[in-house]
């Protein structure tokens, strides 16, 4: 029993290690910018960088008009196919699943033969069609995420149920969506809009080939021209992807409890 | 007779090639209280379902007050529903819960506040309205839910097995309330269930259907006392079935060969056997000069039900028959041993012909 547990914290410890080595490591050399002594240089340095507030700024922009596109897609086609057919269920899952498989730089130069200045709709041409298809491109690559914590949210309750009551009682789809179907699945979808946000927030492939100053294209600048502020940016942009996630355990706290069968 | 509030006209229903309603018509009347009983599987739900709105019948109509509202979606029906699994939105409390239809129909708040008092004062959980559903009973909860039906005021109240989900004690008292809720309201009900007890003791009428038919339609009375055909008479209550032949005159040849005596004004097809309920069968020879049937046989099981001992008669026939005696006279279940001969008999008037 006790020789077990001795095991188990070794092994727990090793795995540990492997994932807080290189980022204590990279802290550490985050705060080396003097030669004397750790100060947070690089923090301030990156903190007072204008160009970091923009493009930081901007990714939380498209993040966000990502997230809420993202789930005008998603909530009712997942609510559709659990409620109305759900024997297409598997075609759904793979098609959500194809971002996973398509890598960011295929899909990006399918866009850009797709919607360069010379076609049907080129959206290349403008700053705003850009960004929107900078948008729908991280619709794209969220859509796994998305799909997947809604899904499992709707799976937690009577969606037929539920939506008969609202219906029987005058409530139109859009109302038993809005009103019945969405609050009890918030908390799923709010984590699945934060995945999505970590994900936006640190991309870089699709930004940087569609030329959009976002955080990713930032952090690579920064990466090939300074020696201390990269290792300062990674940490923040650590501590943001964390936050996400801290975000999403707290709300969970506020799930609305679903009644006890009896 | 005046025109039937709510009609089902000839309605079928066919899912892939499997017809689970074969043509059924019905009429309630105005604040009655009609159930809807039968085996599982017999489309007793899919009827309710169609009444609802949420599935479509293959053919037929449903009338409601005159109008066809066969096409009409559910959501514009103006009927309220309590379904098995209660189906409170967990994400609202009580008092929100039984506001929603009044919501969406945008009704000013004071009056919306009102009827939830007035709602939850009618089903006796004044207070209840800031507590949400994970916090309350089976039992309260779906009285919430009925609260939550009744509010906007339907015209018609559907309910789909509400008791199924409760532990025995709740669901007496809670079918209790629900009739005397009904009757105050004098709301048009229609009651699906698969228990015979509930259906007895709570309905004006009974539809006792099978197999995606009605088997027979009449008050909780005529159901029980005169059954229409052997499936109404086995699926409701206990009943003896004695097999032979209709002699023709109120007198049935049983296959031991005993001639059985019954009023022939009962006949409501071609007689297969008597059916007489267990409670009717009293002990002893027949008294001298009556017209009752005597049958004999030996005491194959004696079993103690509290108010009632159940006696199984093993006939001479081979057949099994059940009589019921109430226990009212202490230790009077002692009396029987197994294997000792018993004379019983019973009036014309309390065999069934089916």
């Amino acid at each position: 029993m006790k020789r077990n547990k001795t095991w188990a914290w070794i092994v727990f410890a090793i795995g540990a290690s492997y994932f807080l080595l290189p980022l204590l490591a990279t802290i550490k050399f985050s705060l080396e910018i003097r030669k004397a002594g750790w100060t947070l240089d690089a923090y301030t340095n990156v903190f007072a960088d204008p160009r970091f507030q923009q493009t930081f700024g901007y990714s939380l922009l498209v993040g966000l008009c990502t997230v809420v596109v993202g789930l005008l897609i998603v909530v009712p086609a997942a609510y559709y196919v659990r409620l109305r057919a759900p024997q297409l269920r598997p075609i759904i899952e793979f098609v959500t699943l194809l971002p996973l498989i398509v890598p960011a730089i295929v899909l990006v130069f399918g866009y850009i033969r797709l919607y360069n200045s010379s076609s049907l709709l080129p959206l290349t041409n403008s700053n705003l069609g850009t960004a929107t298809l900078l948008t729908f491109a991280y619709v794209a690559l969220g859509l796994p995420y998305m799909y997947r914590a809604v899904d499992t949210g709707l799976r937690t309750i009577d969606v037929q149920t539920l939506t008969e009551a609202a219906t029987i009682m005058g409530a139109n789809q859009v109302q038993v969506i809005t009103q019945v179907i969405f609050p009890n699945i918030i908390v799923a979808v709010l984590s699945g809009a934060f995945l999505t946000l970590a994900i936006v927030i640190g991309e870089f492939t699709i930004a940087s080939l569609l030329n959009q100053q976002v955080f990713g294209v930032y952090m690579q600048n920064v990466g090939a021209n300074r020696a201390y502020e990269p290792a300062a940016l990674s940490i923040i942009s650590f501590i943001l992807t964390w936050g996400a996630m801290g975000m999403i355990a707290f709300l969970g706290r506020f799930a609305p409890k679903t009644a006890p069968r009896t | 007779m005046a025109e039937p509030f709510l009609k089902i006209d000839k309605i079928s229903k066919t899912f892939k090639d499997n017809q689970v309603v074969k043509g059924v018509d019905l009429a309630f009347n105005k604040g009655e209280f009609v159930s809807l009983l039968g085996p599982s599987g017999c489309g007793k739900t899919t009827i309710l379902r169609m009444i609802a709105g949420f599935e479509a019948p293959t053919t037929g109509a449903i009338v409601v007050d005159g109008k066809d509202i066969t096409a009409l979606p559910p959501n514009q029906r103006k009927i309220g529903m309590v379904f098995q699994a209660y189906a409170l939105f967990p994400n609202m409390n009580v008092a929100d819960n039984i506001a929603f239809g009044l919501r969406i129909a945008n009704a000013p708040r004071a009056e919306r506040d009102a009827r939830v008092e007035e709602m939850l004062k009618l089903i006796g959980l004044p207070g209840y309205g800031k507590r949400f559903p994970f916090e309350l009973s089976g039992g309260q909860q779906q009285r919430v839910a009925l609260a939550r039906a009744l509010a906007p005021r339907p015209r018609m109240l559907l309910l789909d097995e509400p008791l199924s989900a409760l532990d025995a004690k709740i669901r007496v008292s809670l079918r209790e309330e629900i009739r005397a809720i009904q009757r105050e309201l004098a709301i048009t009900t229609v009651f699906v269930t698969h228990d015979q007890e509930e259906a007895l003791s709570i309905s004006d009428r009974i539809v006792v259907m099978n197999a995606g038919k009605v088997e027979q339609v009449g008050t909780p009375r005529e159901v029980y006392e005169r059954p229409a055909n052997r499936f109404v008479a086995s699926f409701i209550g206990l009943s003896n079935f004695i097999a032979g032949r209709d002699e023709g005159g109120g007198t049935f040849l049983s296959r031991a060969g005993e001639l059985l005596k019954y009023e022939p004004d009962r006949i409501r097809g071609p007689v297969e056997a008597l059916v007489i309920r267990p409670e009717m069968i009293e002990l002893g020879a027949a008294p001298a000069g009556s017209q009752c049937n005597e049958l004999a046989g030996s005491i194959d099981t004696v079993t103690y039900l509290g108010p009632l001992t159940d006696l199984e008669l093993l006939l001479d026939s081979g057949e099994k028959i059940h009589i019921h005696r109430s226990n009212r006279t202490p230790g009077y279940v002692e009396q029987f041993r197994r294997g000792e001969r018993l004379v019983v008999h019973w009036p014309p008037s309390a065999s069934l012909p089916v």
